[in-house]
């Protein structure tokens, strides 16, 4: 798959303090690239690199192929994480400017900021002020402002908070069918669960650094660490907990079997499998639950970043 | 380019729906006017009320003609009370004060002897019209004394008027000179409060745009060079249009008032002069005043001042307004912004200060000349010395280091805005600022 977004070596300091130092990333075509880190960690000095805001001071960016320049902007769509919008100007004027700004004529932007508004059920707002609409409401109209003009690139900076759930599941599903539709999304939050939910491929970037980086699922086999939750009915329990704890790494686990039966976390070692684990639990008693337990991103978060430290 | 003018039309469009600009543009010069108004009104009001003054004459040497009662002052003459029933009549009854001239036996003498009692302190031109009366009698009774004819004196007195002339041939005088003045001034004053309101509200935009954040989508669109320029520009360009709409009402006002009022003015002029002078003759020379002063007016180059105030105001402001946006662009909220304001507003208050103090005297010594090149004084400056006459070659040297200097702080000033829109939290230092327009990118 081709790369829409190339990020080569980028570096960017601000006097002293360097806030990016040397980072790739490369982002594939209709992808839902999770761009991950700590807080002060460089992501927003990348972003804002991206979107042309700063300069970097030295690497570069190619979207398409193409190093970036001023034309670009059109092709980008940016939902940083602090929102605002001009708060006494009215809503569809402030709409029809800022899709203006990304190169839509006038009669396209209200073509489609119809479209937009009917979908959102929000077409009675168009002559009320920004102060006037709540947080929640402020919100979806400055996704739509985002995503108007149909860029290539969208990047979304924590784009739930604010949001009800129900909000942010329409918010969710919007997004995904942009990607769907060809966009390519770059997505950054600090809610794991919706990178688990959305992303394709994600980079983990802290101190300036990007430390880890790829598809999602690849990442998850290198961060697992051959561990399975065991449920066993068997007669008796201390006798088998004992014999597992030879051949295997045997820890207690905080789930509870409907039966009542022996629960434990089981690393395997080096030379066994989970087929001898398996045809070794089956010998001794009556299997009622064998899950292998994946990294979740937020596991391969704190774990990435405690090593970096 | 087609970015910059939506910039400048969203920046103009919400500066002129603003109440207050609407309330500056239509009410100010009502407000003004009415405010002229009442000041006349109750001047008059003020004259109108009359004044009753006693006096008692020990010396001897006042008649009834020395008292004659005015529209405003009436005389009593109460000598035959004496001085201190007098004093008891007037601190009880419904007098102004009392006059006292007692007898002494030389003039000298009795000049510094005279007394004036009343319950309230009195007004300076009552005091004045007293000591005038006091002195002119008093003056004659000397040149009578010395054997000299008064009425020789008064044929002697001749008015002398120098008239000037410049080498093309006009003719100016004294009064076009205040004239000149006049319009200089407040051209100038005009100048900085506009560019001060205005830099101000170019200020407070790019504030409003950093707290409300929504910079930070703006930025991703167009540059932060352009964004500023067109907040600039959309600033100045309904600061001209203010500044038009208050042109054309002023011309309304004045010239309606002058088809209704204007033979009311005359005679309102004309009323004021002492009831000796109230001649016919006299009249029409008040009349003929007017116009020379319209006549003198029209003589002005008004057209080169338009036209050049127009230039310096938009050179000024740009140059101005952008030092403002930088401002705005490194604070957080408004209240930061005093400690960068005071640099930005010295030379425009300079400017004014160096203008009523040496182009009023010495249009074109070498001060005036000096600070009317200075690009952060020269708006102002030239702006005032413009009426007596400026040659074209300076005109051209300072417009030129204006428009070079105003080029080079907008860069400047772009270099911290850039920066400074997208940091937040701490209020940044001079050092900062200094740090920021060596970022790159």
């Amino acid at each position: 798959m081709k790369n829409l977004l190339e990020v080569n070596n980028v570096v960017k300091k601000y006097g002293d303090f360097t806030a990016l130092n040397d980072v790739s990333i490369h982002i594939p075509k209709g992808s839902v690239f999770g761009l991950l880190g700590p807080n002060g960690a460089g992501k927003t000095s990348l972003i804002r690199i991206i979107n042309q805001i700063t300069l970097a001071d030295s690497g570069s960016v190619l979207l398409d192929g193409e190093a970036l320049a001023p034309h670009h902007t059109a092709q980008i769509g940016y939902l940083p994480e602090e929102r605002g919008l001009y708060k006494s100007m009215k809503v569809g004027e402030q709409a029809l400017y800022l899709a203006q700004l990304k190169g839509l004529s006038k009669a396209e932007a209200k073509k489609r900021l119809k479209y937009w508004f009917d979908k959102f059920d929000i077409a009675a707002w168009w002559n009320k002020k920004i102060e006037e609409l709540s947080k929640g409401m402020a919100q979806k109209v400055q996704f739509i402002v985002t995503v108007l003009h149909q860029p290539k690139l969208l990047i979304f900076d924590e784009p739930f908070s604010g949001f009800d759930p129900i909000n942010a599941q329409l918010i969710a599903k919007e997004i995904l069918q942009l990607r769907d539709e060809g966009a390519t999304i770059i997505f950054s939050t600090h809610r794991m669960e919706s990178v688990e939910e959305m992303c394709d491929e994600i980079a983990l970037i802290d101190k300036s650094n990007k430390i880890l980086d790829g598809k999602l699922d690849d990442i998850k086999r290198q961060f697992r660490t051959n561990t399975f939750q065991v449920g066993l009915s068997t007669a008796n329990p201390k006798e088998v907990q004992a014999k597992l704890k030879e051949r295997f790494e045997v820890a207690p686990a905080d789930f509870k079997l409907l039966s009542n039966g022996l629960t434990l976390n089981v690393k395997l070692k080096k030379d066994s499998s989970a087929n001898d684990l398996l045809s070794y639990l089956t010998n001794n008693g009556e299997v009622q639950h064998f899950v292998e337990i994946v990294p979740s991103a937020n596991d391969i978060f704190i774990e990435a970043v405690n090593k970096n430290n | 380019m087609s970015k910059l003018k939506l910039i400048i039309q969203r920046e103009f469009i919400a500066k002129v729906r603003n109440k207050s600009f609407i309330v500056m543009t239509f009410l100010s010069p009502l407000i003004m006017v009415a405010m002229g108004t009442l000041v006349v009104f109750l001047m008059n009001k003020n004259e109108e009320s009359v004044k009753e003054i006693v006096y008692v004459d020990n010396s001897g040497l006042f008649s009834k003609e020395d008292f004659k009662n005015t529209e405003t002052i009436h005389y009593q003459d109460f000598t035959e009370l004496g001085i201190d029933e007098t004093k008891k009549k007037v601190e009880t009854g419904n007098y102004y004060g009392a006059l006292i001239i007692p007898k002494k036996d030389s003039l000298e003498f009795l000049a510094k002897s005279i007394e004036f009692y009343s319950t309230d302190s009195p007004g300076m031109s009552v005091m004045n019209t007293l000591e005038n009366k006091i002195e002119t009698k008093l003056r004659n009774k000397k040149l009578n004394y010395f054997g000299i004819d008064i009425a020789k004196i008064e044929a002697s007195r001749i008015e002398t008027d120098i008239k000037m002339f410049n080498f093309s041939g006009e003719e100016s005088s004294k009064l076009i000179n205040g004239l000149k003045i006049g319009i200089g001034a407040i051209a100038g004053y005009l100048l900085m409060m506009f560019v001060m309101i205005y830099g101000t509200s170019v200020m407070r935009s790019v504030i409003e745009e950093k707290t409300s954040r929504i910079i930070e989508i703006i930025v991703s669109s167009v540059k932060p060079f352009q964004l500023m320029l067109g907040k600039i520009i959309g600033n100045a360009s309904a600061g001209l249009l203010q500044f038009f709409i208050w042109g054309i009402i002023l011309f309304v006002i004045t010239t309606v008032a002058s088809s209704v009022f204007g033979v009311d003015m005359v005679e309102m002029q004309t009323s004021r002069l002492p009831a000796e002078q109230l001649e016919a003759a006299k009249q029409a020379a008040g009349a003929d005043k007017m116009q020379v002063i319209i006549q003198e007016i029209l003589r002005l180059p008004l057209l080169k001042l338009f036209v050049l105030f127009i230039f310096y105001f938009l050179g000024g402001f740009m140059l101005y307004s952008s030092l403002f946006a930088a401002v705005g662009a490194a604070v957080d909220n408004e209240t930061d912004t005093q400690q960068f304001m005071l640099p930005i507003m010295l030379p425009l208050i300079l400017g004014v200060y160096v203008g009523f103090a040496t182009v009023i005297n010495d249009p074109h010594g070498s001060i005036a000349v000096l600070f009317s090149h200075i690009p952060f004084t020269s708006p102002i400056v030239m702006l005032m010395r413009v009426p007596f006459g400026v040659s074209w070659t300076e005109l051209a040297i300072s417009m030129t280091l204006l428009v070079v200097t105003f080029v080079f702080m907008v860069w400047l000033a772009a270099k911290i805005y850039r920066v400074g829109i997208l940091m937040y939290g701490k209020k940044p230092t001079y050092k900062d600022l200094y740090k920021w327009l060596k970022y790159k990118g």
